[in-house]
Order: C-alpha cells, then sequence, then structure tokens
C-alpha cells in the first residue's frame, strides 16, 4: 500500500475508533460496563475492595505507587531467577542484577526499553509472565492517571479522584484484555508466531547451513506491545522481525493499533468534561505536530543517504534504504517509526540509527516535546494537560482574567504541579546526557565518535525519561552504567510526572466551576490549538535547542546544507 | 438606603462614563498627577536602583537573584581574565540587575510622592477633648483614644477619624478627595463619618473617636500609597512560580553545554555561558514584574481609589457581575421633568404655566426641571410676581405643593393626593386622567398631578434621567462577559422601564440589604465574583460579601471598613473603571511574560553558534542574523537583554493598553503583538547592536 493511500486509510480507521473507543472507555471508568462482571467482582472479592469507595489523591498515588514498586520487585525476582523456572527450553541463564533492574523498571514503566536481546536472554516464562502482565499493568496504569486527572476536571467540590484498584482492574479486563486477545488471533492468521515451543533447528542439506530459529509465544505479546504503546518486541529486531511483523497488513493493524488508545483517549476526556470539543481541540494539536514531524522524517527518509552516497557504493534510486526492511519501504517504515516514538511505544520497524540525520531529529524531536502526539496510553493525555495548563495560565493573563481551564480556576498550586510535571522530563535528560558524556563508562560504549555519537547517548536518555523505548541503536547500553542510570531516567521520567498530575487531580476535583462568559478564555477554538501548538515548541525548542544543535544539526551541517 | 451621589453635582458624576482608563481629570489631593519620568520620581529611583543590589533584597526575586549570581561569577572571572569582552559582559549584566531594580523603584516612587503629600497633612494638630463633665482641655491629637469625644469648630482640622455625635458642619476633605466642594456631615444616619486631616469650614461638632493612634484612615492610606503592606496577589504568586520553574529548567540546559562541549574536544567559556543563561531566563518580565503590580495599584490611586489589598484589584479583573446602584450610576440621580400631558380638555401650555407656577418656590432640582421645561417649551420665563401670592410648600400631609395667587389655587402633586383634593371642592376628575397617570408610570417616570382650583390641568411627567453614554459603557461589559445588575428601591414597573432604557442585563428592585446580600451569595455559589459600590450602614455586610466592595468616601465608617476599595470621590460608576485597570494589570504581565519567553528564540541563534565556534564552524549556518564575531553576538544579545527592560518600563508602570472586547479578541491581538513581535523584535535588535559594537571596532 503507497504511504498516502496508507494515510487515508489510517485517519478513516482511527476516526471510528477515536469516537467509539473512546465512548467505550467512558461507559468503562463510569462503572457502566459489566459484560465481565462474572471476573469483576470476584477479583474486588479476593483484593478485599468495595468498588465504590473512592480514594483522595494521596492514596491513589500511594496506591499507585505502591503498586508499582511491588511489580518492579517481581519482575526483578523473575528475571534473575528465570533459570530454575519451567517453560525455559532454550535453558537461558539468569538475567544479570543491573539489566534485571534497568528491564523490570523499564516494563513497569510502560518504557520497554531494553538492553538485551529477548531471543537470547529471555525464557518463556520471564517473557510471559515478568514482561507480557507488566505491558497490560503498566498501560493500564498509564490510562488509570489520564482518567484521574479527567475526573478532577469534570467533578467540583470533590475530594476524591477514583479508585486506583478498580480503575487498574476496569481498564485491564475490559479495554486491554478483549483487544488483545482478538487480535492476537489475527496475527496468528497473517503469519505471527505463536508456539510454547524451544527453537526450531534446520539443517539445510544443499548448503550444509545449520540454522536455529528462535520461535516462542510471540503474537500473544505483539499485541498489547503495540496497543498498550509499550513497545518491548519479543525479538531484539522488534517489529522488523518477520515474526513478529509479518506483513503489510500487520505492519498497518501495528500502528493502528498503537495509536487507538492515546487517540480516543481525547474523545473521552472531551466525553467527560462536558465538551466533545474541548477533546478535539487537544486532537487537534496532537495531529498537527505529529502530522509535522511525520512529515520531515519521511521526506529525509526518501532522500538518499549522504553517507552511502559518499561511500559511492550504490546508485540509490529511492530514499535511505540502509537499515529498513523491503516489505514496508522508506516512508511507511518512517511512519511507523514515527508512530511509536511519538506515542512513548518504542517499538521499531526499521533501524533509526540508519536514518538521514534529519529524519532521526524527527524522531528525537517527538520524544523531546514530551511524548505527547499523541503520546503513551494514558501517559500522552495527561502530559499534554500539563503544557496545556500552562498555554492556558499565559493566556488567561493576557486577556486579564484569573485563568480556567474547562471551568477551573488555575492558581499557584496548579501552575506549581504543572511546571514540575513539565521539567522534570527535560532536566532528566539534560543532567544525565551531560553526565553521559563526561565520562568514560558513558562514551566508551558509543557506535559513533562526534555529532552522531552524542545523538546516540542523548537519544537513550530522552527515550527512557519520556518512557518511550525505542533505541537509537549504535549505543552498546548494556553496561552497568547505561542500566542504572536508565533505570533511574525511566522511574524519574513515569513517577515524578505521575504523582504531580495526580495531585491537580485532586486540586482540581476540589475546585468549584466558574461559569463560563463571553470574557472566558476559551479552549476549544482554533486560537487555542494554536496557543498550545506554540507553547509546546516553543518551551519543548528552547529546553533542547543546544542539544540538538550539537547533534543532529552539526551531523546533518557537516554533510552539507540543513535541508 | 439612600442615592450615593446625593448632593453633588451630577455632571460631576458623569465624568468618568466616557473617560478609558489611563486618563486622569487634574485634581490635587491624593491623585496628583505625574509624568512619568517626572525628575522628583527618577532621581531618587536612581540611587534606589543601588541600594536595592543587596541581596537580601534581590532574593525575594528568584529570576533577578540568578542573574545577581552571575553578575557576581562575572566579576570573578573578569578579574583574572580581563578582556574587553569578560568586563563588557559583567557591565551589562549589572546594568540588567541595575535596570530592574530601577523599574521597581520607579514604581515605589510614585507611591512614595503621594504619601509623602498625605503625610505632611498629619501635622500635629491639638485637639479640644471632653472632659467628663463637659469641659474643655487641650490634649495633642496624637494623645487621642479611641471612644474620646472632641469639639470641632469653623476652621479646626478634626483630629483623628471619628463620628459625629451632635451637630451637623460643612467639612473640606479637598485634602483628601482633591474634591474643593464642601461637603455636609452630620449626627446620625449615613453621613455621619468623619476623616482625620479634614478642616471643619462652618458650625460646631461633637465627633466621637472611631480609630486608634496610627490606624486612622489617613495611616492606612499612606501605608497602602507606599506600598508598605504590599504583599504579592495570588496571580503574581502564580506566575512567580512559573517564572522559578523556567528558571530551573535553563539551569541544565547552560551547565551542561560544558561537558558537551568537552565531549566535542571544545570548550566553552564560563562568562559565555553565564551570558546565554541571563539571556535565556526570563529576566524581562522577571525585573518587571514587581514594577507591574505596584503601578498598577497606583493607577488605582491616580483615579482617588484606595484598594485596601492588590487582591482586590486582581478580583476586579476576575468580577463577571457588576451590582450598580441606580441612583448616581446608572441615571442622574434626580428626576427631571421630561414632558407636559394635559387631560381634560386643557391645553398642553395653559398646562406647563401652572405647573411653572406652581413649580416657582420648590428649590428641588425636580422643582427646577419643571420651571426650566416650562420655559423651554413655551418660552414661559420667570415672571414678577407682583399680586397678592402665598407659596404652598409640601408637606407630608397634603403631598402636595403649589401657590395662591390672585384668587388662584395651583396645586401639584401625588395623582392621589390632587385627585382628593380636587374632589374636596367639588370638581371633577377628567376621564383619561387615571390611564395618563398609568402610562406615565408604566413608562418609569414619575406623574405628578397639576390642578388649578377644581379642574385638573394634567400630568407632569418626571422622568429619571439615564446617564448618557452608560448604555454604551454597558454594551462594552456585556462584550467582556460580564453581567450588569441594577439595584433600585423603585417599583418593578419604574425598574424595569429604566433597566432597559440603560441596558443592564438584570434589575433588583424594591432592593432591601437582604435582598442584596441574597443576591450577592447567589451569584457567588454560581462561581461568579460580584463586585459592588455602597455607602451605608446597612451596606456594610453587603460590601463585606462581594468580591470586590467598593465603599464611598461619603458613606459610613462601618460601610469603609466592611469594603476592600475605597472611592474618594464617591463616584459609583468608576467600578467600572476599577473592573477595567484589574485586567489591565494581569495582562500586562502575561503580555510581558509572553514576550520573554519569545525573545529566547532570537537569543538563541546568536548565542549557540558563537559558543561552537571554534568546534563546530559549520553551525555558523544558524548564525541567520550574520553577526560579526562571537563576542559581538553573545555581547549584542546581553545587552538587548538588558536595554529591553528600560525599554519595557513605561510599558509596565502604564500598563498595556487595554480596549473593552470579547477574550478571543484581546488574546488574538495580545499574541501577535508579544507573542509574534516578541520572536520578530530581538532579531532586529541584536542585529542592530552588532552592527554598533562592530562600528565601535572593539570586537
Amino acid at each position: 500500500m503507497g504511504f498516502f493511500l496508507t494515510i487515508v486509510v489510517m485517519v478513516a480507521v482511527l476516526a471510528l475508533v477515536w469516537r467509539y473507543l473512546g465512548s467505550y472507555m467512558v461507559s468503562v471508568y463510569e462503572g457502566r460496563v459489566r459484560w465481565l462482571g462474572f471476573v469483576e467482582r470476584p477479583l474486588y472479592r479476593v483484593m478485599g475492595l468495595d468498588p465504590e469507595a473512592e480514594q483522595s489523591w494521596r492514596r491513589y498515588a500511594t496506591a499507585l505507587v505502591v503498586f508499582s514498586m511491588v511489580a518492579i520487585l517481581l519482575t526483578y525476582v523473575l528475571l534473575r531467577l528465570q533459570a530454575h523456572l519451567p517453560l525455559n527450553p532454550q535453558h537461558q541463564a539468569a538475567v544479570g542484577p543491573a539489566l534485571s533492574f534497568n528491564t523490570a523498571v523499564s516494563f513497569v514503566t510502560n518504557t520497554n526499553w531494553q538492553n538485551y536481546s529477548g531471543e537470547s536472554t529471555m525464557s518463556y516464562l520471564s517473557q510471559m509472565v515478568a514482561l507480557a502482565v507488566q505491558n497490560f499493568l503498566s498501560a493500564s496504569v498509564g490510562i488509570a492517571v489520564a482518567i484521574a486527572l479527567i475526573r478532577g476536571f469534570a467533578r467540583r467540590g470533590s475530594s476524591t479522584i477514583g479508585n486506583f484498584w478498580v480503575d487498574l482492574v476496569r481498564g485491564t479486563i475490559y479495554i486491554l484484555l478483549p483487544v488483545s486477545f482478538v487480535f492476537a488471533l489475527i496475527f496468528v492468521s497473517q503469519g505471527a508466531v505463536q508456539t510454547l515451543s524451544g527453537v526450531a533447528n534446520i539443517h539445510n542439506h544443499l548448503t550444509g547451513v545449520h540454522q536455529a530459529i528462535p520461535r516462542g509465544p510471540i503474537a500473544s505479546q505483539e499485541v498489547i506491545k503495540q496497543f498498550g504503546t509499550n513497545g518491548g518486541g519479543f525479538f531484539n529486531a522488534n517489529s522488523a522481525h518477520p515474526f513478529e511483523n509479518p506483513n503489510g497488513i500487520t505492519n498497518l493493524l501495528e500502528i493502528l493499533l498503537i495509536l487507538a488508545i492515546p487517540v480516543a483517549l481525547t474523545y473521552t476526556f472531551g466525553k467527560m468534561v462536558g465538551s466533545v470539543r474541548q477533546g478535539v481541540a487537544v486532537l487537534t494539536v496532537m495531529t498537527i505536530l505529529f502530522g509535522g514531524w511525520l512529515g520531515i522524517t519521511a521526506a529525509a527518509e526518501h532522500s538518499p543517504n549522504p553517507a552511502v552516497a559518499a561511500a559511492g557504493m550504490v546508485h540509490q534510486s529511492s530514499g535511505n534504504t540502509v537499515g529498513k526492511e523491503t516489505r514496508f519501504g522508506d516512508t511507511t517504515s518512517a511512519l511507523f517509526n514515527v508512530t511509536s516514538t511519538q506515542t512513548s511505544t518504542g517499538s521499531v520497524n526499521s533501524s533509526a540509527d540508519s536514518y538521514n540525520a534529519l529524519g532521526g531529529m524527527g524522531l528525537l524531536a517527538g520524544m523531546m516535546q514530551g511524548d505527547i502526539t499523541p503520546g503513551g496510553v494514558g501517559s500522552g493525555l495527561y502530559t499534554i494537560l500539563l503544557s496545556a495548563i500552562i498555554a492556558v495560565f499565559i493566556g488567561g493573563l493576557m486577556i486579564g482574567r484569573t485563568p480556567e481551564y474547562l471551568g477551573k480556576k488555575i492558581q499557584a498550586r496548579e501552575v506549581k504541579l504543572a511546571a514540575l510535571g513539565v521539567l522534570v522530563m527535560p532536566v532528566t535528560v539534560l543532567v544525565l546526557t551531560g553526565i553521559g558524556v563526561a565520562v568514560h563508562a558513558g562514551t566508551s560504549v558509543t557506535g559513533n565518535n562526534g555529532p552522531h555519537g552524542f545523538s546516540e547517548i542523548l537519544y537513550a536518555f530522552t527515550s527512557q525519561a519520556n518512557n518511550n523505548g525505542s533505541a537509537f541503536a549504535g549505543l552498546s547500553s548494556n553496561t552497568p552504567f547505561y542500566n542504572i542510570l536508565g533505570g533511574v531516567a525511566m522511574l524519574l521520567g513515569r513517577f515524578f510526572i505521575i504523582i504531580p498530575v495526580l495531585a491537580l487531580a485532586g486540586s482540581l476535583a476540589g475546585k468549584q466551576l466558574v461559569p463560563s462568559s463571553a470574557g472566558t478564555f476559551r479552549t476549544d477554538t482554533p486560537l487555542f490549538v494554536g496557543l498550545l501548538i506554540g507553547v509546546i515548541l516553543i518551551v519543548g525548542g528552547l529546553t533542547f535547542f543546544p542539544a540538538l544543535s550539537l547533534g543532529p544539526v552539526v551531523e546533518q551541517l557537516s554533510h552539507g546544507k540543513l535541508y | 438606603m439612600r442615592g450615593p451621589a446625593e448632593g453633588r453635582n451630577p455632571e460631576g458624576s458623569d465624568l468618568l462614563v466616557d473617560t478609558p482608563p489611563g486618563d486622569h481629570s487634574t485634581r490635587s489631593g491624593v491623585a496628583t498627577q505625574r509624568g512619568l519620568f517626572d525628575p522628583e520620581i527618577v532621581g531618587p529611583a536612581l540611587s534606589g536602583a543601588v541600594r536595592k543590589l543587596d541581596p537580601r533584597v534581590q532574593v525575594r526575586n528568584p529570576v533577578m537573584f540568578v542573574v545577581l549570581i552571575g553578575t557576581v561569577v562575572t566579576l570573578v572571572e573578569a578579574i583574572p581574565h580581563p578582556s574587553i569582552f569578560t568586563w563588557g559582559v559583567f557591565i551589562w549584566l549589572l546594568l540588567t540587575v541595575l535596570f530592574a531594580n530601577f523599574a521597581e523603584a520607579m514604581a515605589e516612587g510614585r507611591g512614595k510622592a503621594q504619601a509623602d503629600s498625605l503625610r505632611r497633612m498629619r501635622t500635629e494638630t491639638d485637639a479640644r477633648r471632653l472632659g467628663a463633665g463637659g469641659a474643655e482641655e487641650m490634649v495633642p491629637a496624637a494623645e487621642l483614644a479611641k471612644g474620646d469625644c472632641v469639639v470641632c469648630e469653623a476652621g479646626d482640622v478634626i483630629p483623628s477619624d471619628g463620628e459625629i455625635i451632635e451637630g451637623v458642619a460643612s467639612v473640606d476633605e479637598s485634602a483628601i478627595t482633591g474634591e474643593s466642594a464642601p461637603v455636609i456631615r452630620e449626627s446620625g444616619g449615613d453621613r455621619s463619618a468623619v476623616t482625620g486631616g479634614t478642616t471643619v469650614l462652618s458650625d460646631r461638632i461633637v465627633v466621637r473617636i472611631t480609630a486608634e493612634q496610627g490606624h486612622t484612615f489617613l495611616d492606612r492610606m499612606i501605608g497602602l500609597v507606599e506600598g508598605a503592606s504590599r504583599q504579592k496577589t495570588p496571580n503574581e504568586i502564580a506566575l512567580t512560580i512559573l517564572l522559578a520553574a523556567l528558571t530551573i529548567i535553563f539551569l541544565p540546559v547552560v551547565v551542561v553545554l560544558e561537558p558537551f562541549a568537552h565531549y566535542a574536544n571544545g570548550s566553552v567559556q564560563v562568562v559565555s555561558l553565564i551570558a546565554l543563561l541571563v539571556a535565556l531566563i526570563p529576566t524581562t518580565i522577571g525585573a518587571l514584574l514587581s514594577a507591574i503590580g505596584i503601578a498598577g495599584m497606583d493607577r488605582l490611586v491616580q483615579r482617588n481609589v484606595l484598594a485596601m489589598s492588590g487582591r482586590a484589584v486582581e478580583a476586579a479583573g476576575d468580577v463577571s457581575t457588576l451590582l450598580l446602584d441606580k441612583t448616581g450610576t446608572i441615571t442622574l440621580g434626580n428626576r427631571m421633568a421630561a414632558a407636559f400631558l394635559p387631560v381634560g380638555g386643557a391645553s398642553e401650555e395653559s398646562l406647563a404655566d401652572a405647573a411653572q407656577l406652581a413649580s416657582l418656590a420648590d428649590e428641588t432640582p425636580e422643582g427646577r426641571s419643571v420651571v426650566v421645561l416650562a420655559k423651554e417649551r413655551f418660552d414661559i420665563r420667570a415672571r414678577d410676581l407682583s399680586g397678592d401670592y402665598d407659596f404652598v410648600p409640601f408637606s407630608a400631609q397634603t403631598r402636595m405643593s403649589g401657590l395662591d395667587i390672585d384668587g388662584r389655587r395651583i396645586r401639584k402633586g401625588a395623582a392621589e393626593a390632587v385627585r382628593r383634593w380636587v374632589r374636596e371642592q367639588g370638581g371633577t376628575v377628567p376621564a383619561n386622567l387615571a390611564e395618563v397617570v398609568e402610562r406615565t408610570a408604566k413608562a418609569g417616570s414619575t406623574p405628578l398631578v397639576v390642578a388649578d382650583g377644581p379642574n385638573v390641568l394634567g400630568v407632569i411627567e418626571l422622568k429619571d434621567v439615564v446617564k448618557s453614554g452608560i448604555a454604551e459603557r454597558f454594551q462594552q461589559l456585556r462584550a467582556i462577559g460580564i453581567r450588569t445588575v441594577m439595584i433600585t428601591g423603585d417599583n418593578p414597573l419604574t425598574a424595569a422601564a429604566i433597566a432597559s432604557e440603560a441596558g443592564v442585563d438584570d434589575y433588583l428592585a424594591e432592593a432591601t440589604p437582604e435582598a442584596k446580600m441574597a443576591l450577592i451569595k447567589e451569584e457567588q455559589e454560581g462561581g461568579k465574583l460580584v463586585a459592588m459600590t455602597g455607602d451605608g450602614t446597612n451596606d456594610a455586610p453587603a460590601l463585606a460579601q462581594a468580591d470586590v466592595g467598593v465603599a464611598m468616601n461619603t458613606g459610613t465608617m462601618a460601610a469603609k471598613e466592611a469594603g476592600n476599595m475605597v472611592d474618594l470621590d464617591s463616584n459609583p460608576t468608576k467600578l467600572i473603571d476599577i473592573v477595567e485597570i484589574g485586567k489591565q494589570l494581569l495582562i500586562t504581565r502575561g503580555a510581558l511574560t509572553t514576550f520573554s519567553i519569545a525573545n529566547d528564540v532570537a537569543k538563541y541563534f546568536a548565542i549557540i553558534p558563537a559558543l561552537f565556534a571554534a568546534t563546530y564552524p559549520q553551525l555558523g549556518t544558524l548564525n541567520i542574523m550574520r553577526l560579526h564575531s562571537p563576542h559581538s553576538a553573545i555581547l549584542s544579545a546581553v545587552i538587548f537583554n538588558a536595554l529591553v527592560i528600560v525599554a519595557l518600563i513605561p510599558l509596565a508602570l502604564r500598563g498595556v493598553r487595554y480596549r473593552p472586547s470579547g477574550a478571543a479578541a484581546i488574546l488574538r491581538r495580545n499574541v501577535l503583538i508579544y507573542g509574534v513581535g516578541g520572536i520578530i523584535v530581538p532579531f532586529i535588535g541584536i542585529k542592530a547592536i552588532d552592527l554598533i559594537l562592530t562600528a565601535t571596532g572593539l570586537y
């Protein structure tokens, strides 16, 4: 399918998903969906939970953090002990402590940064119980936080923002599990592999070559990897591997699965705050920025690779095909990678390291914006709403009123929390990159020197601090230094945004609604869309301008012109 | 409740209706009009700018504190590595801090000048204190305690705030209000409060002191205009947090450039990094933020309004419902004769003639307006009353007034009273009188019936005249989303008629203090902020409940204590100006914040290629302004950053221009000017400074 036809199909399908999955999620989180009540009710009983009892933001946040920490610990223990546990046909050894820490944090924070090759490191049990389970739960946690924030906007004078455990259960069993189940079957029908048998050993009698081909429960993991915007592949090659992503149809389905929840959540948001237009405004901002970065990356990848041209190796009739699957082609590969980096998924179907400098920057820039276009499940919405609060504050002042968003006054406490949530990511990225380029442990494992090596380190920390997981490749980051620093980046990028967001939800929920009038700053208009885009681009641009200048921009300029 | 504008020149209250904020009528008193760069203020402000370099002062402003630290570090670097560049950066960073201090000192200076003129009024006077037995003793005013009674006679300065318990006097309050016309103060009722520092012009009064020394109205005013008791307002705090957050983000952005450069086998000068940091953090708004706040309060004082807190000024910008008293705010406050409506067989002229006769002795504004109308309509001039005549004054029993002349008995009065009087004389009441009276009342006017002996001649229509321009003003308020509610003691019929003529959104007829209070609470429960004016003691609870309560200076102490603003002119229309000043304050902050952040884009294009000129010459492509050299580029950005503060001081003090219109229109305009403009202006400015620096040949 051609690039533009793919876009058309994508937009058409997503429009339906937006409307129907969006309103389905409203029903799920408002407790009106009961068709799996026979699973849900016993679960609450086992957990000793009253589904009607709501929590204050502090209790909600405490429950979330405790749950996540326990999940990290369990995942860590499973990985360390995998050699002694069943479902390990290839007899994989225990995963090392630093790598286990990094991986456990990575999957629980919905990052799925992988400092390992799945096929040569993980047992089937680790893949299924340690990693895939967290793919579901971390996604459900992300959506729950977004819903809690939406409730903050929608409620008035309320001291509670919902119940974490109930939100976690509902998101998992009503949204993530059913869709993953159905689509796993579709993927299998398209040729994705699903088996518990070990490596397939093939001996080619003609050539005399012996091949050991890794297999495993792949299809079931592939769907949630995309649908939950996790991105951690079964194989090191991720979605470029034909067992994960067999053909053009699955490639398109993967793109749609990635975008489904982040896009639909804007409908959920609009519906729950009482004006779908508000959700449309947010979605418009996401779409415009997404389109912009896609345009840059696709255009860059549709151009020849200057390094190849310089070597005079091949005549390049089409775009930059280095590191790309011929099944997908240059622009559709770019579409996949842009989709996955702008959603904090991080799965890839082509090697980002081999992208042209500006193409790579398109991927990087999406993340530097904070992964909000449309961002990860839940995290995309709640992070963009932080920027929206900053935009509303500045814009609101400019019309001469105490700024308000969706009828809630934005005052010192809201600004403080939103600013905190916005500054955690850039500060983490910059400080850790600064350390990374300053110490030998950081610079000794880059694949290249100079600006490209710089980009590799910058990309690694940008990806992890955004809970994205996309890897630039080139950086051999399975070292204690990168495992531990990366783990810290992921923890900061996850919980130091979630906690301010929940505090914000609590603060907003307690407020009364200011009725709107002609003097109210409207947030469902093109003007606001423009303002929010401006704030996102300028704040993100100002933060990362020097770093981008010293990485991709210098590299591009070394090859000639900037554009 | 009383009409608040009573006893004042009705044209005077009209003064502000068509005046946009920013224009001031010249007057003395508190609101001394001063030019923006009055040498009397600039002088002390210059020395104040240096004095404010004290780190203990600077630390209150996180953005400028970072600049101060950067300046010190630059100095430490410049001493061992002296060069035109390092010292140049040091000097301009120091100037950046000084310019910020200067802006604040300028804003404070304007208040101080006003405080000084107030302090001069608080001269040491002696007071005639009444002893227990009624004997007077002379004591210094400073020794008066709350509850003491003092005597003031013509020529005495009232020693302290108090309440008249005996007597009536005319008082010159011009020292406080700037209004030269004396006002009447009398014991009992809503006009019993007197203010320390004002002068008794006639008669003798006994005043019970109601304020402790040091806590009088005058003392509070001095504190307010000086900004001594200034606290950051809620939106200012929120903005300070945002600015601090931006500063925190830029700190690592700049610091990590050192390892980044090192990785690229290059190095960057510490001075250059500090220059970049100062250029990036929002110094423009950081430098001007407190000046904007002080100047906003000052603009209110310029209009003779004293706000008890900055919070109240900010709340004024948020107000969504205005409660306006009809009399004095919406109408001129005096009913005026508007038409003669004859009944029966009488002609209009004979009615006018009789009406004028009946009003000749009537010295009320209503009476005078009848004389004037008759003159205007039929050229009936004030006549020579040569014959035998006798004025009949108005009494509460007859509810009529008039004139007996040459055997004619002419009366005007309430319809019912005149009708009864005519019947008593055996006359008949024309059939259409009742209809005319009712029609007049329905139109919101007051009908006065005129009779000549037993003959009813017709009706004088007395109209409450709506101020010119007020309907347009309400239209503007509606456009900015503010609902106006007219408060009146009139009956619902009259109220509805005036409400529709004035174009208010709603009205509260037959208003009682309780009804007013209930209305405020109802609006507030819906999340709205309410502003109102009031002057009577019975207004006090509502003034306290309202988010913005403006007490008239002519009002009682209780009202002044309950409200959070006092209007020294006692002009209720000013409420609208107060709202606009509140909005202007916020807009100025928002606009300069946007401008400050937008400026950073150009600064990056100046400094980043300069920083890495040696390491990555190819980054020269980003030097889109084609600046001369790395040093001139960095210095130009720093100089621009400092000069823009000075350039914006007038804007900060005067406030961004505010035109009442819808939120979207205002936002579009300001985003265009301060956002887009803020991106473009520094490109031009930095390039210009670079050209000048290059011309000097030093860089």
